[in-house]
């Protein structure tokens, strides 16, 4: 897919995205909005994966860390067909398999059951790990929030990622510079993230987080460090693409009334002309 | 069967443990050992030795080592995670609930060294709370093995069941108790000695004191059962109806707190299916005092004579 239909991919399950947690009454609005541009670049130009076959040993992975986006990824899976279009209605209701964290026993596509912070990345490095163990070609990646990476386990797979060279683990921190309750300078500040993970032994990158060209330009398999695990750090924001929720600390989990589901449907349908 | 008790000589298990998991690996190379700098404490140098490439150790980081096993069973690994109980399953927890337990991943916990086997390093060092933590989580099979050849068989198991377990070992020496040819199945208890006025319930370096105290009851004319329950959860449920209608009392004996551990699971079944008098030997409620395992175990009333002595009392009060 080229840059231009990726990013009217995005704006697709951006709408879809604003549709359901309007519907459903919950969800994560502004961390989605944030991750939402990363995701479709990843299923839609860089990994290999097949939704006829979503346990194929030589798939790429793909770790939600931050678990409470799950919304984002249903919406992502489902337009590569993974599970139905129409399941997303169906999103936090009653026995419904798209529960507000992902879980991979019952949705295809989903690699591990995340949602308590922190454990995406061990879990990639295992996986990465034993790539390389068989000598094998396919890729891992990990993405988790800035707010995320106050949690220790991150630290615990960021050595053992280095240690083992993992040049096949990308992972890609959202940093839309918000956590739940406030903004992370204000709370626990782990920006600038570069020097941290460059002193840990990782190749590092800088991106636009919401800048399709520059996305897939910096998670091409050309772009691999030889023995070194590569971070991304994706600068976004949090609500991207609608103007009242961007950057701002309210819209974590906050649902829009019926005028703000409007005007945010609004803006993103005329960023999609 | 009565079987004969020889106590003579004693055995650690870790040594069952890694001959067996040796074995398995040098038939199938998707088994790997996961540990955290516990090559050592969890006797994996051979291992090491043998398959350098398959013994990851992630350095001293519990939360990452359970984590990046997962990662590997996602892959088609088959991971053995070793390490020191405490610290598996109290730092890792809530990595063996997500990642493991609820993920259904195809993950072994080993748990090395537990229940109070680092006796006189204190309450940091013991594990009596792991039946508890583990036993509360579906998908995750708790077992603890008395004996080495239980210890060989529970591998040989883990290794070809479809998911997560945990495998709870010690280092303490035990005699050898089942036959040669025991074959471990999930949920089935052992009798090893029958009986009619009580029945005594064990698991790990306990039920090796069981018989000894069976054998001194029958030296006062009691008859007493001895089951060996080494699959915690799932129970086996059969077993204990059975033991309760036919000796009308049981006492439950454990390296591990008496609150949420095997006494925990045998009641529930004795609540639900049959009422009948109860006594839960283990660790009181309290972080144990200095001391080494065997030591401790026998100030907690668990030496044969203690064990016997409770079950006298026991019998009591049955009706």
């Amino acid at each position: 897919m080229n840059s231009h239909d990726l990013r009217l991919m995005a704006n697709k399950i951006r709408r879809r995205d604003v549709q359901a947690v309007f519907e459903a009454g919950a969800g994560h609005i502004g961390g989605e909005m944030s991750v939402i541009d990363l995701l479709t670049a990843l299923y839609f130009d860089i990994m290999s994966v097949n939704p006829d076959n979503p346990n194929d040993p030589k798939r790429d992975r793909l770790v939600l860390s931050k678990g409470h986006t799950a919304l984002a990824l249903y919406i992502v899976l489902s337009e590569k067909g993974f599970i139905a279009k129409d399941e997303i209605s169906t999103f936090l209701k009653p026995h419904s398999r798209l529960n507000g964290h992902p879980n991979r026993t019952k949705v295809p596509g989903v690699e591990t059951n995340t949602g308590p912070l922190g454990h995406g990345l061990p879990i990639a490095v295992g996986m990465a790990k034993a790539a390389q163990m068989n000598d094998e070609p396919w890729r891992t990646f990990v993405i988790t929030g800035d707010g995320e990476m106050q949690e220790g386990s991150n630290w615990e797979a960021i050595m053992a990622a280095s240690q083992f060279k993992l040049d096949n683990l990308t992972l890609i921190i959202d940093h839309n510079r918000l956590q739940q309750g406030a903004r992370l300078v204000d709370t626990n500040d782990v920006a600038p993230l570069r020097p941290k993970l460059e002193a840990f032994g990782w190749a590092v990158e800088e991106i636009n987080g919401h800048n399709m060209d520059e996305i897939c330009s910096v998670l091409a398999a050309d772009k691999v460090v030889k023995g070194k695990p590569k971070c991304i750090v994706a600068h976004t924001n949090k609500g991207q693409g609608i103007s009242f929720m961007s950057d701002d600390v309210a819209w974590h989990h906050k649902v829009p009334n019926e005028q703000q589901y409007k005007q945010a449907m609004a803006e993103l349908e005329e960023a999609s002309q | 069967m009565n079987a004969p008790l020889e106590t003579s000589s004693l055995y650690d298990c870790r040594d069952a443990f890694v001959a067996t998991l040796e074995d398995l690996a040098a038939a199938n190379e998707s088994i790997v050992a996961v540990c955290n700098d516990s090559v050592g404490s969890s006797k994996l140098a051979g291992f090491r030795e043998k398959f350098p490439e398959r013994l990851i150790n992630v350095g001293i980081a519990e939360q990452n080592m359970v984590g990046v096993a997962a990662g590997l069973a996602n892959a088609g690994k088959i991971p053995f995670v070793c390490a020191a109980s405490p610290f598996l399953t109290g730092r890792a927890l809530e990595q063996i609930k997500a990642d493991i337990a609820y993920s259904e991943t195809n993950v072994k916990l080993v748990g090395i060294s537990s229940g109070m086997a680092y006796g006189e390093l204190g309450a940091t060092h013991h594990s009596i709370e792991d039946f508890a933590w583990i036993r509360a989580l579906p998908n995750v099979p708790v077992i603890a093995p008395a004996d080495r050849i239980e210890t060989a068989s529970v591998i040989k198991w883990a290794a070809e069941h479809q998911g997560g377990c945990f495998l709870r070992l010690s280092r303490v020496g035990v005699p050898d108790l089942l036959p040669e040819n025991h074959v471990f199945e999930l949920g089935c208890a052992n009798i090893l000695r029958d009986g009619s006025d009580v029945t005594i319930i064990a698991n790990g370096t306990l039920t090796y004191r069981a018989m000894m105290a069976a054998a001194i009851l029958d030296k006062q004319g009691i008859s007493a059962r001895v089951i060996n329950m080494a699959s915690v959860r799932p129970i086996d449920t059969q077993a204990i109806v059975e033991a309760a209608q036919a000796t009308g009392a049981i006492i439950t004996c454990e390296e591990h707190t008496i609150f949420g551990g095997l006494g925990s699971a045998v009641a529930e079944v004795v609540v639900d299916e049959s009422p009948v008098p109860m006594k839960r030997l283990g660790v009181p409620g309290i972080f144990a005092p200095t001391g080494s395992a065997n030591f401790l175990i026998e100030e907690f009333g668990m030496s044969p004579s203690g064990i016997a002595d409770s079950a006298t009392k026991l019998i009591m009060r049955k009706k």
